[in-house]
């Protein structure tokens, strides 16, 4: 009788023994309220033409892992939220005048080849969204550096972007000459050339403060990854608040490179990783052969989290040397 | 290994268009396959060319597999194959110069091509002439059907042309990443995939696993690295 009623106390389950409320739906709803800052910029600055390519990724990424689960007869995930935010940040990427089509390969890149054929959720070996935009700047290169001018729509005219901040900096290096930039405010507000999301400085921060403040990201990777960017643009006689300001920093360095499943699980491992990503960036934007450095830079650092991680693992405590 | 099956011959002949496919099943060349497939007609003359110097080296190594010494078989099969590569080059040099530009250094390659070496050694020193030359055939028809088809499917999806037939009519885009490295490997993943799927469905056993396309350690350029096991049973044979 007694032990009856102890056996009936003990619960004997296999580890994980300590759950959180949390799923993984409930923090990525949080990620998606922390974009959304972002989104009304994009549509202030860019016009009816970002918001209807951001709804265009966003069903198309969710349409993309329905049919996908539907034909694997996999169970169904699109109620996770993370689709969505894939189809966002992929839009995030992408200049206000790229044709929807395009937009649609994207996607399906993002979702089906870098998320879904190497196992899904938490599964991708680099950030979907990323390589999807990668893919997309490598196959139509054109239709993806015609950065449109913030406001360009109400000009009439398409004004496109003549000389942005990066592009600049580059020449600096080759020739010495500055040519005229937008004022550091206007980089903060988002008055610059630039894909859709990453123009607006300060619609970024509020998102990323509210992931902080939520504990959804850890800040160690954006504040390394903004901090190495800073203090190398600084070092090499550039203007370093220009140069966080402008181009995908901020975007990347908060949405892109917390992905979970692809960033290293300890501090020590996101330390590195974001000054990894910092030091690429910047090498990019000196001496590469494209003006923007911020993907590429996300994308090799997730192929080395695995590493990262083994290299700062926690010793076992009792385990031994 | 050496043993003759039943319905040899033709067996020898299909083998290498999908079972034992070279590029696909034994992974086999994947240098100038990833190299030349930008263009159809590209991986058309780099099959072509490969298949006529597989069939004549294996036909001369079969002939000479007696006579070659154990030991210094390697550097034999090498002046085998350079012989015939030789030719192969001055002839599309002399009738096919677009072609000889077009792969490049990747026609004198052939010389040091896996799927040669790995036939010359693999099949041709352990079986008679026609067998090798069928065995030659095969595979060099399984080379070049996967490069036309990867050929193919970067040039219409990368240039909007076929053979250098305008497709798209300045339409639509082309994707510029299937000329490149990163989408070869993604085609390249995909057909393997496929080629995977339809032999496991065919043999109802799963393709991985069992090793019974490659004889082991014996055509693997890897061989001194990690033949130990080889070695041994060389030894023991002996």
């Amino acid at each position: 009788m007694n032990t009856q009623t102890i056996e009936n106390k003990l619960i004997v389950s296999s580890s994980p023994h300590l759950r959180d409320k949390r799923t993984t739906s409930s923090v990525m709803r949080d990620v998606v309220i922390a974009l959304i800052p972002a989104i009304v910029a994009s549509g202030i600055l860019f016009g009816t033409k970002a918001l209807i390519l951001i709804a265009a990724c966003i069903v198309s990424c969710v349409g993309f892992e329905y049919l996908w689960n539907l034909l694997m007869k996999k169970q169904q995930t699109v109620g996770d939220f993370t689709a969505v935010i894939t189809g966002i940040l992929l839009a995030f990427n992408l200049p206000a005048t790229l044709p929807i089509w395009m937009a649609v390969i994207g996607c399906f890149v993002a979702i089906v080849v870098v998320k879904q054929l190497f196992g899904g959720l938490g599964q991708n070996f680099v950030n979907p969204a990323i390589g999807g935009r990668i893919v997309l700047a490598l196959s139509f290169t054109s239709a993806m550096t015609a950065y449109p001018n913030a406001f360009y729509f109400k000009a009439g005219v398409q004004t496109m972007a003549s000389a942005t901040p990066l592009v600049s900096i580059k020449n600096m290096f080759a020739n010495g000459t500055w040519e005229k930039l937008p004022s550091n405010l206007n980089l903060f507000l988002g008055n610059q050339p630039g894909v859709l999301g990453e123009t607006c400085a300060l619609a970024l921060i509020v998102g990323g403060v509210y992931l902080v403040v939520r504990r959804v990201i850890n800040p160690i990777i954006p504040l390394s990854f903004i901090g190495t960017v800073f203090a190398l643009t600084a070092v090499a006689g550039a203007n370093p608040l220009q140069q966080i300001l402008s181009g995908g920093v901020m975007l990347g360095a908060i949405f892109m490179a917390t992905d979970y499943s692809t960033s290293p699980m300890t501090n020590g491992g996101k330390l590195i990783f974001g000054i990894g990503c910092g030091l690429i960036t910047v090498l990019i934007r000196l001496f590469g052969s494209s003006a923007e450095g911020v993907s590429y830079s996300i994308i090799l650092m997730n192929i080395l989290s695995p590493q990262i991680d083994r290299l700062t693992r926690h010793r076992v405590f009792g385990g031994g040397k | 290994m050496a043993e003759q099956k039943k319905g040899g011959h033709l067996k020898n002949l299909t083998n290498g268009l999908l079972k034992e496919n070279p590029v696909l099943r034994l992974v086999l060349g994947t240098c100038p396959t990833m190299a030349v497939t930008t263009m159809a007609a590209n991986g058309l003359g780099m099959g072509i060319a490969a298949t006529v110097v597989l069939i004549g080296s294996n036909l001369v190594i079969s002939l000479l597999r007696n006579f070659i010494p154990k030991q210094v078989r390697i550097p034999a099969y090498i002046t085998v194959i350079a012989g015939f590569v030789t030719m192969v080059q001055l002839i599309v040099k002399a009738f096919a110069p677009d072609l000889d530009k077009a792969l490049g250094i990747f026609l004198p390659l052939i010389v040091v091509n896996c799927i040669i070496l790995g036939r010359a050694e693999m099949f041709a020193s352990k079986h008679g002439p026609l067998d090798s030359v069928l065995d030659g055939l095969g595979m060099g028809v399984g080379f070049t059907v996967v490069l036309v088809i990867m050929g193919s499917i970067r040039e219409i999806i990368g240039s909007g042309t076929w053979f250098g037939i305008a497709l798209t009519a300045d339409l639509i885009t082309p994707m510029g990443i299937m000329k490149l490295a990163p989408g070869g490997f993604f085609l390249f993943g995909c057909l393997m995939a496929l080629a995977n799927v339809i032999t496991t469905r065919k043999t109802g056993k799963p393709a991985v696993g069992k090793m019974d396309g490659c004889a082991g350690c014996a055509g693997c350029a890897n061989k001194e690295i990690c033949g130990e096991v080889e070695k041994k049973e060389e030894g023991e044979n002996r």
